[in-house]
């Protein structure tokens, strides 16, 4: 992993240009086709292809059903490809499916905590599946109760929680192995405003510790507030790739909306 | 493959936890079986012993039909101390159909006449089959009227100078050689394994669904998968929770219907007429009906294949559902499909053969039957065992693989 300065003006030229940014996610050509009964070949992600390094954020960008989710479910190997592969950490997500969960930390809305479990249990639980011993896993939980400020609810359910105190305990559950990578799937989706900046602080965060970090999102100006690289995927496939100020320049747009518009609006046409 | 029983075990140490803090894991878990299997057998035995103390203890009212040339057997009829005579009417079939009348007895007009002209009659006993206590005054008048009929030969023969023993040559008695378990496994035999068959699927029922489709309602499934552990330890650590909660609502269950038995028949024995009302209608012996205690543990044996069955087959088909309810409407109609064999183990007649023992649920309650009767039949038994045992792997294997397939994890 390499360290902080990658977020520096010249780290990123540098990044971008490829010669020392590590490849932290490496998809390529991953295409995932679901069969359905009714509707027949659904392609929910076809042939995409991009990079992730350390440090940086990569924003996906997306309308509901663009795919977002099938493409981040396939680089946490929740899902298998049908074709194409990714390599996280330089490890398959076809055939090392177990060490790449190991090193990603996944945080969605649809990513529950155990209601019956108290956060403590919740943190031990997943340090345990982790393959964590005893005494990091004390070492861990107490760290980030510390970070978090956790400590108030750290022994009551989490099924006595408030919004809030369960979006730090999801964060804390999805940090808990100090992974390499951290892919928030729509994390702030149906979440107040309060607590969505808890969520957006979080992110920064980790990309100040160098962690690798993918943000699929539909609202504009997250992308705008958060993202180093920003990839606008569409019908399954990703139609342009860049950072704001580039996609800013290609598409002669200042709003990411409308940027977002015209590449969208451009498919449509075709 | 080769698994992870560290991480198996992880799995399974926080889904108990889990179930345990689920009250309605912990109701089908302890207190039914605690709960519900005195009360039945109690409950029943008790309101058994009574309706049929009571039925016993009625004098029936009868109607005599065509008596009045017959004032003979007329008086010998209303002197019977178990019999009240009340006056012929019409519409007695429709007073026995409503239970105001228990029987009724139709005498040919000239009976008395008959019998001492040594003319054959036809005596007619209108019963309500199926009906208790017609039946117990339709057998009071079938008795009455043989010893009047033995009378009437005895006093031929008499006139005749000639032996009693020549209409009768032999006397006919009956005599019970069942042991008391085994009149009692009988009675009781096949309603205990039911039970605790059913008892097994509801236990292993709750956490089924909860541990698939009410996590994936949730969305703490998706967490789950997210982690290093894989997706068959994590099926077997699921698995083996249902199995616990199954297997501790069997001996739960049995443990306390053989404390039910013991302490239910001490009571029994003290509580007088009660007692002798069952222990006339079970056995002739004035206790509860007794089963074997060793032929019972062997049952709950034969039970665990069984729950290792429902567990692995519940997990399955719950994880089908996207919800908990859905996983319900699934569940639900599958209890008849358990209820069926069960039950069909009660059905008198129905025997162990080798092509029932290879019929699941039905196989073991029919192998319960006889075992709390104290009946072992080993070769049927390790046939019912190993078949049992074999369909159990096989609905593991089906629960491991559906487990990986993404189909059915993110079915939406």
């Amino acid at each position: 992993m390499t360290g902080n300065g990658a977020r520096t003006a010249s780290g990123f030229a540098l990044i971008r240009s490829g010669s020392h940014g590590f490849r932290m996610i490496d998809a390529r050509g991953l295409t995932k086709t679901f069969r359905d009964k009714k509707r027949g070949e659904i392609h929910a992600v076809e042939d995409v292809s991009f990079t992730c390094q350390p440090g940086q954020i990569y924003g996906l960008l997306g309308a509901n059903g663009a795919g977002k989710t099938t493409t981040l479910r396939l680089l946490a190997t929740l899902l298998q490809p049908t074709r194409g592969t990714a390599l996280v950490a330089n490890l398959s997500v076809i055939d090392q499916a177990a060490e790449v969960r190991a090193r990603v930390g996944f945080l969605a809305t649809s990513t529950a905590l155990y209601g019956r479990l108290t956060a403590r249990e919740t943190l031990t639980y997943f340090g345990r599946l982790n393959g964590l011993a005893h005494a990091e896993i004390s070492r861990r939980t107490q760290k980030l109760a510390d970070d978090l400020d956790m400590h108030a609810f750290l022994d009551r359910r989490v099924d006595t929680f408030s919004t809030g105190m369960k979006q730090k305990t999801s964060i804390a559950r999805t940090l808990i192995h100090d992974p390499a990578v951290i892919i928030f799937d729509e994390p702030t989706l149906g979440l107040d405003v309060m607590a969505s900046r808890t969520i957006l602080r979080f992110v920064r965060d980790c990309r100040a510790r160098g962690k690798t970090v993918i943000y699929s999102t539909h609202i504009m100006s997250e992308v705008e507030k958060l993202c180093d690289t920003i990839g606008v995927i569409h019908d399954g496939r990703l139609m342009a790739e860049g950072t704001l100020a580039e996609l800013q320049v290609r598409f002669g747009e200042q709003e990411m909306e409308e940027i977002f518009v015209k590449i969208v609006g451009e498919k449509e046409a075709a | 493959m080769k698994l992870n029983f560290n991480q198996i075990a992880t799995v399974y140490l926080k889904e108990l936890r889990d179930a345990l803090r689920d009250r309605r894991t912990l109701i089908s878990m302890f207190v039914v079986p605690t709960v519900v299997i005195p009360m039945i057998i109690l409950g029943f035995g008790a309101i058994t012993a009574k309706v049929i103390h009571k039925a016993r203890s009625e004098t029936p009212t009868v109607m005599l039909l065509g008596a009045k040339q017959s004032p003979i057997v007329q008086a010998a009829l209303a002197a019977h101390p178990k019999i009240r005579l009340t006056p012929a009417h019409e519409d007695f079939r429709a007073q026995i159909s409503n239970k105001r009348l228990r029987a009724a007895v139709e005498l040919p007009d000239d009976f008395d006449a008959a019998l001492v002209e040594s003319r054959p009659s036809t005596v007619r006993i209108y019963t309500y089959e199926g009906e208790i206590k017609s039946g117990f005054a339709t057998n009071e008048l079938d008795r009455f009227f043989r010893d009047y009929r033995e009378k009437a030969v005895q006093a031929r023969l008499s006139e005749r100078g000639l032996p009693a023993a020549l209409v009768k040559p032999f006397d006919l008695l009956r005599q019970n050689v069942a042991p008391p378990e085994k009149v009692g496994g009988n009675l009781i035999g096949g309603i205990i394994p039911y039970i605790i068959i059913l008892l097994c699927f509801t236990g292993a029922m709750y956490p089924a669904m909860d541990l698939t489709a009410g996590e994936k309602e949730r969305g703490t499934l998706e967490t789950l998968l997210c982690s290093p552990v894989g997706r068959t330890e994590i099926v077997l650590g699921k698995f083996l929770v249902v199995l616990t909660s199954a297997l501790s609502t069997v001996v739960l269950a049995g443990a306390s219907a053989l404390l039910t038995f013991s302490v239910g028949g001490m009571l029994f024995n003290q509580s007088g007429a009660a007692a002798k009302a069952v222990a006339t209608a079970a056995a002739s012996r004035p206790t509860l009906p007794q089963i074997d205690p060793l032929g019972f543990l062997a049952s709950l044996a034969m039970v665990a294949p069984i729950a290792v069955l429902f567990s692995a087959g519940l997990l399955t088909l719950s994880l089908f559902a996207k919800s908990y309810k859905e996983a319900q409407s699934y569940v639900s109609p599958l209890i008849v499909v358990i209820i069926l064999p069960a039950l069909s183990a009660m059905l008198p007649g129905i025997e162990l053969n080798t092509k029932l023992a290879l019929v699941p649920i039905l196989n073991v309650s029919l192998a319960c039957k006889e075992l709390v009767s104290g009946v072992f039949s080993w070769g049927y038994l390790s046939l019912i065992f190993g078949s049992t045992c074999a369909y159990a792997g096989f609905a593991i294997m089906l629960a491991v693989r559906m487990f990986n397939r993404e189909s059915v994890l993110f079915r939406s």
